[in-house]
């Protein structure tokens, strides 16, 4: 048999999102980024919402969401995704809106946006990548790093006497009630992304039937700024990260449609 | 004739917004301006227009939804006094380097820090130099009575859309809390989503259609040759309003020998300032810069040529006599400008604003 023969539309298994726009992405080879764009891509795509999604973009790697994800984008100030996306959402309440933030932005200068948003309930989706660094400025400490690890800004370790403990952000948000579903994933592996993609998934969903806030942090890596290779930056997640920021679902309430005014 | 009403300045501002079509209000609360949103709150006006009121919880929260609300194309302000715009100036850059219209509102206070509750004009600088990083203008309306509170949120939304620009009203706790009649605007309809798509179809954040490229609002350019390419834009936009926007109310000035400047409270008193300095015989007239920016420049360059002097009246220690000195170099006909202000929330007098007339330029 022919190689023409097996590449055929009928035998098509798996295909890139027509949403993920071909383009060069700069993320470092390794970061979880480009892996949580493509669930979103998917998701999106899938889910038949293109027209109707805004996303709002974040300081930080993922500034440069909007060069990646064929739908409306706003770019917004450091920490202040959940804040824009507000406005955005409370326009026009039909759209579906999600601001998507690393930890530096929403659990550092962004942390009043980010409480506050959910604790209105704003019937937003919320992506939170955890990488416990500052990924674009050069990998300083961030609220997520975790005690003795080195960063730029902490060469000797985190240590809890000058810089504090890192911030279980993900557990307080899910105690505020304008939350409907918080969740903590991850997507070092196939089977991981599967089920990163179904939560994100059920977020949008909450979303369109108005649920409130739904937050999905993933545990990522940086594997440039950890200065690891990619597959030792996951094996460090999982023996490191995961221990302390343990995966699954926090919070998955029905709540009561919520209405904007 | 529309509805006469004996209102405050902070209420009219509201019951404007509410009737020009308003779309949305974000805010906190921060005397001497906390009227404007309580007003909002108890008109609800989602039931009526189905115009959006949210209650931020800081004024960095409520410019930055309104970045995100202006983003979408519709008419939506915020209202704030001094220390809160201080605090909404990194977003109000956002909203400039986006080129998003909307409408900010400063009641100011006396300041500087938490300073005082009582008026004050000293935040000119940061409304008409920009206040936030980077090179941006606000256009910036004064409005000198509660009509004119009424009257300038429609005409601050036109501009804003007509340039695609933030426009602030520049007030203060004197305007805002005072008491005056008023002439309020006929309802308009606010407009509907296929008006904000012909209108503003081409960039905001409506929804992406299949068939049309993704609108990306964002300040953000990494490539520094297209960044500069940006800002040429962005003066060239401020160059076409200097031509064609400033607006003045220029009162007895054609016989005048001195004019004084001054603009919101400050021209209030300066107007019976001009009335007691006519009644002792001395020929001056008050000119009122209505858009703080533009300036009205070629006005001010105008009286230069002949008129003996000016003197600038501000709540202030002095910001806009800078402007008008520039002014009147630019004019070419080099004349005095002289200052008078009072500090830290205290209204001037009519009559020490003609004592300071005559000791600048009758004594000696």
């Amino acid at each position: 048999m022919d190689i023409k023969d097996i590449i055929k539309p009928e035998n098509l298994v798996y295909k890139k999102s027509e949403l993920l726009i071909d383009t060069i992405m700069h993320y470092c080879p390794g970061c979880s980024h480009g892996v949580v764009h493509k669930i979103l891509s998917e998701v999106i795509d899938e889910m038949g919402i293109q027209e109707k999604t805004i996303g709002i973009a974040p300081v930080g790697c993922a500034v440069f969401a909007y060069n990646y994800i064929d739908i409306d984008w706003q770019e917004a100030a450091h920490g202040r995704a959940p804040a824009v996306a507000t406005g955005v959402v409370r326009l026009n309440p039909d759209n579906i809106v999600f601001a998507y933030q690393g930890d530096g932005d929403l659990a550092s200068i962004g942390t009043a946006e980010i409480i506050h948003a959910c604790n209105r309930g704003e019937n937003i989706v919320v992506i939170f990548i955890n990488n416990g660094i500052y990924g674009m400025t050069g990998g300083q400490m961030a609220p997520t790093t975790l005690v003795g690890q080195v960063t730029s800004t902490t060469p000797a370790g985190r240590n809890v006497d000058l810089n504090g403990y890192p911030m279980k952000i993900t557990e307080l948000i899910a105690q505020l009630p304008g939350t409907s579903y918080v969740t903590r994933q991850s997507v070092q592996t196939a089977a991981a992304v599967r089920k990163c993609k179904r939560s994100i998934k059920k977020a949008f969903q909450n979303v369109i039937d108005k649920k409130g806030t739904s937050f999905v942090e993933v545990v990522s890596t940086c594997n440039a700024g950890w200065k690891m290779t990619p597959v030792g930056a996951n094996k460090w997640m999982e023996e490191n990260m995961f221990p302390f920021y343990p995966l699954g679902d926090m919070k998955d309430s029905d709540k009561k449609e919520v209405s904007n005014n | 004739m529309g509805e006469l009403r004996l209102m405050k300045g902070n209420e009219v501002l509201a019951e404007a917004a509410i009737r020009c079509g308003c779309d949305g209000y974000f805010g906190y609360p921060i005397t001497p301006q906390s009227e404007v949103m309580e007003t909002l709150m108890a008109r609800q006006p989602w039931e009526e227009t189905g115009m959006v009121v949210l209650q931020a919880e800081s004024e960095v929260a409520a410019i930055n939804m309104i970045y995100g609300a202006a983003a979408t194309g519709k008419k939506v302000m915020t209202s704030s006094s001094s220390p809160g715009i201080s605090l909404m100036s990194e977003g109000i850059s956002y909203i400039a380097g986006s080129e998003l219209p909307c409408l900010i509102i400063n009641v100011q206070r006396g300041g500087p820090g938490l300073g005082t509750i009582q008026p004050s004009q000293a935040d000119y600088f940061q409304a008409v130099k920009g206040g936030g990083h980077g090179d941006y203008k606000l256009i910036v309306l004064a409005p000198s009575s509660v009509q004119e509170m009424n009257d300038f949120v429609d005409l601050a939304f036109e501009l804003a859309f007509k340039y695609r620009n933030p426009a602030m009203i520049l007030t203060d706790g004197a305007i805002g809390q005072m008491m005056e009649k008023v002439e309020l605007a006929d309802f308009k309809p606010r407009w509907t989503n296929d008006e904000l798509i012909e209108k503003c179809g081409s960039w905001a954040t409506t929804g992406k259609p299949a068939g049309r490229k993704p609108n990306i609002i964002t300040s953000l350019e990494m490539d520094s040759a297209k960044m500069e390419a940006n800002n040429k834009r962005f003066q060239e936009k401020y160059r076409k309003m200097e031509e064609e926007e400033p607006r003045y109310e220029a009162l007895m000035c054609d016989d005048a020998e001195y004019v004084i400047v001054a603009f919101g409270t400050s021209s209030r008193v300066c107007q019976k300032a001009i009335e007691l300095a006519r009644a002792k015989g001395v020929k001056v007239g008050l000119l009122r810069p209505i858009t703080l920016y533009p300036f009205p420049k070629k006005a001010i360059a105008e009286l230069s040529c002949r008129i003996k002097g000016f003197l600038s009246v501000e709540m202030s220690a002095g910001q806009m006599i800078e402007d008008i000195k520039l002014s009147v170099f630019e004019g070419g006909c080099i004349v005095p400008v002289k200052f008078f202000g009072r500090l830290g929330g205290i209204i001037p007098s009519p009559g020490e604003v003609v004592k300071a007339l005559e000791e600048n330029f009758l004594k000696g």
